[in-house]
C-alpha cells in the first residue's frame, strides 16, 4: 500500500516521493512521538507529587485494601491483552474477529472508567476533595484526583478511540495500520497505569 | 500503487476558497507565513512595551500621554504606578520569549522551508499543522485579553515564581484573573507547539526525497530537527505545570502556596505547597527553553554564512554534533537558575558543573563559524551582516554566562542588571538577529521580491550598535547592584545610576525607531521590491531549486538529490556552487556523503 494511505488525513499532498526511508509509516511515529511527549507530561505529575510528598509532614495513608485497585488492574492488563489479539487478527486480515477484540477492549476500558468513578465517589463519600480530607495534608486529594483524573481522561480518550477507529476500521475507511496505532496508545495508558498503583496506591496503603 | 500517489495532489488540486487559501490553510508555507505574522505583531507589541518600561526607569515621575488609556488605575494621570510596570514587565518578557523568539525562528520558518528543504510537498500532518498555528493564535488572545479583564496582566513575571502565581487576587492586581489568563495562554501555546513538533519530526525522517540522507540535510533542517525534539519535551513539562497553577486558581489546591503563607496582612486558606516545585518544574522547560529559541539561530546563521562565504564549513558534522550536545546537555542544567533559590548547596555544585559543560558545544560552534569565516572572500548584505551580527551577540552574551554558572558569584549577580544585560544578549537580540538574517535571506522565497539591501544595511548598523548601548551597560549596572524587576530607582544608592538608565532609554528609543526601518522595508518591498528570481543567492539547497513563488505542492518535478547541502567553492556549469539537485557531476573538495 501506498504511504498516502497511511497518513492522518489523507491529504495527498504529504505523500512522499520516494517512500519514506524509516520503515515506520508517519502515523505509527507520530503515536511514538506522542508517546515521548506523554509521558513527559505524566512524569512532571509524578515528580510534582513525590515532591510534595515527600515535604509533606502529616502525608495520609488512607486506603485499606487493595482490592479494588487489583480488579481495576487486572481489567486493564487483561484489555491489553484483548487489544494484541485484535492487533494480531486485523494483521492477519479476519476483520470480523478484529473488531469483536477491539469491542471488547473498549467494554473492558468502560468497566475500568466504572470502578474508577466508583472509587472515587467512595473517597468523595468520606469527605476527600481536591484540596481537603479528614486524614492529613489536603495535597494528597489534590495530587490523587489530578494524576488518577489525568490517567482517567487517557483512559476515556482510549475508549473513544477504539470505537471510532474499530467502527471505521469495520467499514473499510481504517486499516490494520490504524488499529495498530491505537493499540499502541491503548498499551501505553496500561503502562502509565503500572507506574500510578504503586506510587499513588500502594505507596498510600494503610496497614 | 505508488505512481499514482506521487500523482495524488493533482487530483485533489489546491484550495479554492478564500478561507481555505489564506486563514484555515494546511499549506506549510501559509502556515509559515501565518506565524511570521503573528511573531512580528508581538514583536512590535513586546518593543512598545519595553518603551514604556525604559521611560519609566530613567523619568520615573513623568507623564506618559495616553497611558491612562491602557489602564485607568495603573496611571493616574499618566504615570506609571508600579503595579502597571510589573504587568508590562511580565507582558512584554512572556510576548517576547513565547510569542516571538520561540513562534518566528522555529515555527515560522521552520514551517516554511523544512518541508521544502528535505524535498517534501508538505508535513505529513497537515491538519495538525493548522491546528498548530491556530491554537498557538488563539493562546496570544488570551494572554493579550489579559489587559482588558479584571485588574489586568499578571505582575509575577515571564517566569510567574510560586506563591504569587497561586496566591490569586490578595497577591496584587492581575494576580486573579490575570494569571489565570496567563497559564491558559501559555498550555494553549505548549499544545500548538507540541503539534508543531511532531510534524516537524515526522517531516524530517520520513518525509526526505530519494538521495536526501541525514547527513545531506541542511544545517537549519538540522536545527529544526534537534529543537522540535527539545519542543516535544520541553513543552510537555510546562503544560501540566500550568494546569497546576490553574488548579491552584479554581479548583483550590494548593500545589504552590506553601502553608501559613501571609500575603498582604492575610494568612491564606492555602496550605501544604511548594514554591520550589515551580520553579523545578518551570526551569525543566525553561531552560530547553532558551536553547529552543537559540539553536534555529545556529542553523539559519550557519546556512547563510554558507551561502555568503561561498566555501564549505570547517566541520559540517561537528557543527550537528554540538546542536545535538546542547539540547541533550540543556536538560540536565537547568538548576542554574535556582542556586539562591533555597535549594541544597550540593545540588548547585550538581548543576554548576553541567552549566559549565554546555558552554564547550556553543563555543566550538563559535570557533566553527569563526575558523571557516577565516580568510573567506564574505559577500556582504544585509543577511551576512545579521548572522555576523548573531555570533557578536552570542559571543557577548556567552562570555556573561561563564560568571553566573559559578554559585559563588551569582549569589551577587542573581536577580540583578546583569542577568537581564545576559539574556537580551544571548538569546534577546541575538535570536532576533537570527530572524532578521532569515528574514533578509529568505524574503525573495517568500514574497517573491527583494527586499531593499541600503535600507537593510542602515537597518543592521543601527541594530548592532543601537543593542550594545542598550544591553552593555545593563552588566555595569547589574554590578554595581541595581536589582532587577524594580519599578523606580530614585530614593535610594541606584540613585548615582540614573544617567545610565537614562543613556539606556535614549539607545533603546533609538534602537527602536530603527526597527520600524525593518518594518517599512518588509511592508514596502513585499508590494514594491523588484521581482525576485529563483535564486538570487547563488545558494545550493532545495529551496532554491523551486520556482519563485513557490507552487502549491513547491516542486513542479519532484527533485532528486545529488549532492551534499552546501557545495560551494566548485567548478560547476552553473559557477562556482553546485545545487543538491543537480545531477552534474563536480570535482569536490571532500568525498561526498
Ligand atoms: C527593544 C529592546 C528591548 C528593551 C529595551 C528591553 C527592556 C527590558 C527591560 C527594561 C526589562 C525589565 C528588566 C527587569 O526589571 O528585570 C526586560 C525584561 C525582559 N525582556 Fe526585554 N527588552 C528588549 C528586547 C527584548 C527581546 C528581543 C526579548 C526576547 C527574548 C526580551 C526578553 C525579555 C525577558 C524574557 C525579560 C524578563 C521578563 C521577566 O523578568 O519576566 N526583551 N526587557
Ligand atoms: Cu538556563
Amino acid at each position: 500500500m501506498s504511504q498516502a494511505d497511511l497518513t492522518m488525513e489523507g491529504h495527498p499532498a504529504a505523500a512522499p516521493m520516494s517512500g519514506p526511508i524509516f520503515s515506520i509509516p508517519s502515523k505509527k511515529f507520530a503515536m511514538w512521538l506522542f508517546i515521548i511527549a506523554d509521558t513527559m507530561t505524566f512524569s512532571a505529575c509524578l515528580f510534582a507529587y513525590g515532591f510534595l510528598r515527600n515535604g509533606a509532614p502529616n502525608w495520609p495513608r488512607p486506603f485499606h485494601s487493595i482490592t479494588n485497585v487489583a480488579i481495576m488492574t487486572f481489567i486493564l492488563l487483561t484489555s491489553s491483552l484483548t487489544m494484541l489479539i485484535g492487533v494480531r487478527a486485523s494483521r492477519a486480515g479476519d476483520k470480523p474477529k478484529a473488531f469483536l477484540w477491539i469491542m471488547v477492549t473498549a467494554v473492558l476500558g468502560i468497566v475500568f472508567a466504572l470502578l474508577h468513578i466508583r472509587e472515587w465517589m467512595g473517597l468523595i463519600g468520606e469527605g476527600m476533595t481536591m484540596f481537603k480530607n479528614p486524614w492529613g495534608t489536603g495535597l494528597f486529594g489534590s495530587a490523587f484526583f489530578s494524576i488518577t483524573g489525568l490517567h482517567l481522561t487517557h483512559v476515556v480518550s482510549g475508549v473513544i478511540a477504539l470505537l471510532a477507529v474499530g467502527l471505521r476500521y469495520r467499514t473499510g475507511r481504517y486499516n490494520a495500520d490504524d488499529i495498530e496505532v491505537v493499540g499502541l496508545y491503548w498499551h501505553f495508558v496500561d503502562l502509565v497505569w503500572m507506574f500510578v498503583v504503586p506510587l499513588v496506591y500502594l505507596l498510600n496503603l494503610n496497614h | 500503487m505508488h505512481d499514482t500517489s506521487v500523482h495524488a495532489a493533482a487530483h485533489h488540486g489546491p484550495p479554492t476558497t478564500f478561507l481555505r487559501k489564506h486563514v484555515f490553510s494546511q499549506d506549510h508555507k501559509v502556515i509559515g507565513k501565518q506565524y511570521y505574522a503573528l511573531a512580528l505583531v508581538a514583536a512590535y507589541v513586546g518593543m512598545f512595551l519595553s518603551w514604556l518600561m525604559r521611560i519609566h526607569l530613567a523619568w520615573t515621575n513623568a507623564a506618559i500621554p495616553g497611558l491612562q488609556l491602557l489602564s485607568q488605575s495603573g496611571a493616574p494621570g499618566g504615570v506609571m504606578t508600579p503595579e502597571l510596570y510589573l504587568q508590562l514587565l511580565t507582558m512584554h518578557g512572556t510576548i517576547m520569549v513565547f510569542f516571538v523568539l520561540t513562534t518566528a525562528p522555529f515555527a515560522a520558518f521552520g514551517n516554511y522551508f523544512l518541508p521544502i528543504q528535505v524535498g517534501a510537498e508538505d508535513m505529513p500532518f497537515p491538519r495538525f499543522n493548522m491546528m498548530s498555528f491556530w491554537v498557538t493564535f488563539t493562546a496570544f488572545l488570551f494572554l493579550m485579553a489579559s489587559f482588558f479583564v479584571g485588574d489586568g496582566p499578571s505582575l509575577g513575571g515571564w517566569t510567574q515564581y510560586a506563591p504569587l502565581n497561586a496566591v490569586g487576587s490578595v497577591g496584587g492586581p492581575g494576580q486573579g484573573s490575570g494569571v489565570v489568563l496567563w497559564a491558559i495562554s501559555i498550555a494553549l501555546f505548549c499544545v500548538g507547539q507540541l503539534l508543531g513538533s511532531l510534524n516537524f519530526i515526522t517531516t524530517t525522517l520520513d518525509l526526505r526525497v530519494k538521495g536526501m540522507s541525514l547527513m545531506r540535510l541542511p544545517l537549519t533542517a538540522w536545527a529544526w530537527f534537534i529543537t522540535s525534539c527539545m519542543g516535544l519535551t520541553a513543552f510537555a513539562v510546562l503544560m501540566p505545570a500550568c494546569i497546576l497553577v490553574i488548579l491552584d486558581h479554581v479548583a483550590g489546591t494548593s500545589f504552590f502556596v506553601p502553608s501559613g503563607t501571609v500575603m498582604n496582612d492575610q494568612i491564606l486558606p492555602h496550605s501544604g505547597g511548594s514554591t520550589l516545585l515551580w520553579q523545578h518544574l518551570f526551569w525543566f522547560f525553561g531552560h530547553p527553553e532558551v536553547y529552543i529559541a537559540i539553536v534555529p539561530g545556529l542553523g539559519i546563521v550557519s546556512h547563510i554564512l554558507l551561502a555568503n562565504m561561498r566555501r564549505q564549513m570547517l566541520s559540517q558534522r561537528v557543527l550537528i554534533y554540538s546542536m545535538g550536545a546542547l539540547a541533550i546537555l540543556s536538560y540536565i542544567v537547568y538548576g542554574h537558575h535556582m542556586f539562591v533559590s533555597g535549594m541544597n548547596p550540593f545540588s548547585s555544585l550538581v548543576f554548576s558543573f553541567p552549566t559549565l559543560v554546555i558552554t564547550i558545544p556553543s563555543t566550538i560552534v563559535v570557533l566553527i563559524w569563526t575558523f571557516s569565516l577565516y580568510g573567506s572572500r564574505l559577500r556582504i548584505n544585509s543577511a551576512s551582516l545579521f548572522a555576523l551580527g548573531f555570533i557578536s551577540m552570542f559571543v557577548s552574551g556567552g562570555v556573561s554566562g561563564f560568571f553566573l554558572a559559578q554559585p559563588s558569584l551569582d549569589i551577587m549577580l542573581h536577580a540583578t542588571y546583569f542577568v537581564v544585560g545576559h539574556f537580551h544578549l544571548v538569546m534577546g537580540v541575538a535570536a532576533m538577529f537570527g530572524i532578521f538574517a532569515g528574514t533578509y535571506f529568505w524574503f525573495p522565497k517568500m514574497a517573491g521580491r527583494m527586499m531593499n539591501e541600503t535600507l537593510g544595511k542602515i537597518h543592521f548598523w543601527l541594530s548592532f550598535v543601537g543593542a550594545y548601548c542598550v544591553f552593555m551597560p545593563f552588566h555595569y549596572l547589574g554590578m554595581a547592584g541595581n536589582v532587577r524587576r524594580y519599578a523606580t530607582f530614585v530614593d535610594d544608592f541606584l540613585q548615582p545610576l540614573i544617567p545610565v538608565h537614562r543613556f539606556i532609554t535614549i539607545a533603546a528609543l533609538i534602537t527602536g525607531f530603527a526597527q520600524l526601518i525593518f518594518l517599512f522595508n518588509l511592508i514596502y518591498s513585499h508590494f514594491r521590491g523588484p521581482i525576485a528570481s529563483q535564486n538570487p543567492w547563488e545558494a545550493t539547497s532545495l529551496e532554491w531549486s523551486t520556482p519563485t513563488p513557490v507552487p502549491w505542492n513547491n516542486f513542479d518535478k519532484h527533485p532528486v538529490v545529488y549532492h551534499d547541502p552546501y557545495q560551494y567553492g566548485v567548478k560547476s556549469s552553473v559557477g562556482d556552487y553546485v545545487m543538491q539537485a543537480s545531477p552534474e557531476q563536480v570535482e569536490t573538495e571532500h568525498d561526498e556523503k
